[in-house]
Parts: C-alpha cells; structure tokens; sequence
C-alpha cells in the first residue's frame, strides 16, 4: 500500500505523464479512503486551471509596475533607429 | 514598413491608431514605435514575474522589441499584437534561462526543510499528513479565479517560490508548455521536473489556503 507522502507526488507526477496501471490503481483505492489526499489532488488540479486564468488575466490587468516613461522613451529610440535599417530579408 | 497592395480595402499604415470596425484588412500594420507605450508595462511585468531583477526584465523586454521588430513581417493577425509580443518575449525568456540555469539549482529543490514536511511518520512506511499540513476544504475555488484580488494573492504566492521553481511552474501551468519542451529547454530530466513541480504545487496549495482559501471572510 502507498502512504500520503507517495501518493501526493504520483497525483502531481499524473498531471504530467500517465501513470502505469498497477500505479494509478493503487493510487486511486488510497483516494477512496483519504480525504486529505483527495482534496490534494482536487486542489492541485485547480492550480492548474488557475494558473491557465492567470495568463488570460496577465494580458488584459492594469499591470502594478510599469516602465519608467525615460526607458520607454529610449526603447522607443532603440526601435525608431532599428526601422531605418534595411528590412530583413523575406 | 510594408508597401501597401492598392486593392487592398485596409486604411493606410501610420500611427494613426486602430482599424474602424467592420473595415476588412489582409496584413495588419504593425508600428513598433508605438511598441513602448502600448505594451510596455505589461511586457515588463511578464518579464519581472519570471527573472525577479528590473534591470534584466528591461533588457529582455528591449530584446523582445527588437526581435519582434525584425520579424514583423510575420506577424499574421493571428492573435492580438499583445499576445504576440507576449510570445516572443516568452521565448527570449527560455532563452535567458537556458543560458543561465544550472543543474546543482534544480536539484538543490529536492531537500526539504524539515519543519516544512507537511507529512510525519506513523509507523514503517506510513507517512501521512500532518494534521496542521492537512489540506482544508476550499470552498468555491473557481469563483475565485474571477477576482483580481485572488490572483494578486496567487502571483505573491508564486513570487514566494524559489526562482527557478517558478520559472518552471509559470512555463508548465501558465504558459502551458508541454513537460517533454520544458526538458529539452532547461536540460532537464523529467524526474527532475516532477520533483519541482510536486514541490512548487505543495508549497503553493499551502500558500493559498493559508492566504485565500483559509482565511475567515
């Protein structure tokens, strides 16, 4: 039988590749009787889905920092300077 | 910038703002000095969220830049011009990682501090959860995902990571980048990567409960 400590890294580890079967069967009977590890499992999943949000979130947030409007300026020099060069070529 | 085809019903390429709804248009014209003012801060505080230090965010955001630059010509409209600077910068970010990462970091992730074991031994090969470690019940954890606040909270708890641990996990669960190209990017082992993402996900569930999740509302 597994206990907690291995079960919690086999739940990550199936987030990223499948399991073999004798391993995801053990796996799942300790869930059926270990709540803790079931929420575990629940709520590593949801870090999932809230770091996929958190991209969706990134792009369109107000973000806290921002550039200093010199290096904005200088950027925008860097750039003005790059456009005068001759296209690459297709 | 490109010539523009006369048949073409777009309005002229200038820096004269975005398209009037409803006009049809082939290659969107892209104006990179506008680049810094529009999309700067965000860019900067992508790049900040993964490298910690401002003075490289600035350097990678003027690479991106300038890399975008010398490939607008390929710039499709396929997605926003936000995203699609997002993405290049993305890149120059693996890029940098690639050059600096160093095995020994990844692997010194693998100890753990004992008085951060959420697990303790209850006989030969029992180790279970500690009570105070347990994970609670959370109570409607996709309604959270729609509140600023909570992913002011989550990218905090991220910033808490050990850095390369957050690269790793922000380019696995944010920028959704499959394991095998996380590998192969960062000369890991996949062993390695499941190390640090079971230890990323334990300390961060713990981080939100303990932040969000558990806290009397």
């Amino acid at each position: 039988m597994l206990n907690c400590r291995q079960v919690t890294r086999l739940v990550s580890q199936s987030l990223e590749v499948r399991l073999p079967w004798r391993q995801r069967l053990v796996v799942r009977i300790h869930l059926c009787y270990c709540v803790w590890c079931r929420r575990y499992s629940r709520q590593i999943r949801f870090l999932r889905r809230a770091g996929r949000h958190a991209l969706a979130a990134d792009l369109e947030a107000p973000p806290e920092v921002a550039l200093p409007p010199e290096v904005k300026a200088r950027l925008r020099e860097r750039l003005r300077e790059a456009l005068k060069e001759p296209p690459p070529p297709r | 910038m490109q010539p523009l085809d006369p048949a073409d019903q777009t309005t002229p390429a200038s820096a004269a703002g975005p398209m009037p709804p409803g006009v049809p248009f082939e290659a969107p014209a892209v104006d990179p000095e506008q680049w810094p003012e529009a999309h700067g801060d965000l860019l900067f505080a992508f790049a900040l969220s993964r490298v910690r230090d401002p003075g490289l965010a600035q350097d990678l955001v003027q690479e991106a830049f300038l890399a975008a630059l010398k490939a607008r010509s390929s710039f499709r409209g396929q997605s926003t011009e936000r995203a699609w600077l997002l993405g290049i910068l993305r890149n120059k970010l693996i890029d940098h990682y690639r050059r600096q990462q160093r095995q020994r970091d990844f692997v010194e992730m693998e100890t753990l501090e004992p008085e951060d074991d959420p697990f303790e031994n209850r006989g030969p090969g029992k180790d279970g959860w500690r009570h105070a470690s347990a994970p609670r019940r959370w109570s409607a954890p996709d309604e959270a995902l729609m509140r600023k606040e909570f992913h002011e909270v989550l990218r905090g708890c991220v910033g808490r990571l050990p850095a390369q641990a957050a690269m790793v996990f922000q380019m696995r669960e944010v920028d959704d980048i499959s394991s095998e190209e996380i590998c192969k990017e960062l000369g890991l082992s996949p062993n390695n990567l499941w190390v640090i993402l079971h230890r990323s996900r334990m300390a961060l569930r713990r981080c939100l409960e303990a932040n969000w999740f558990g806290r009397p509302r």
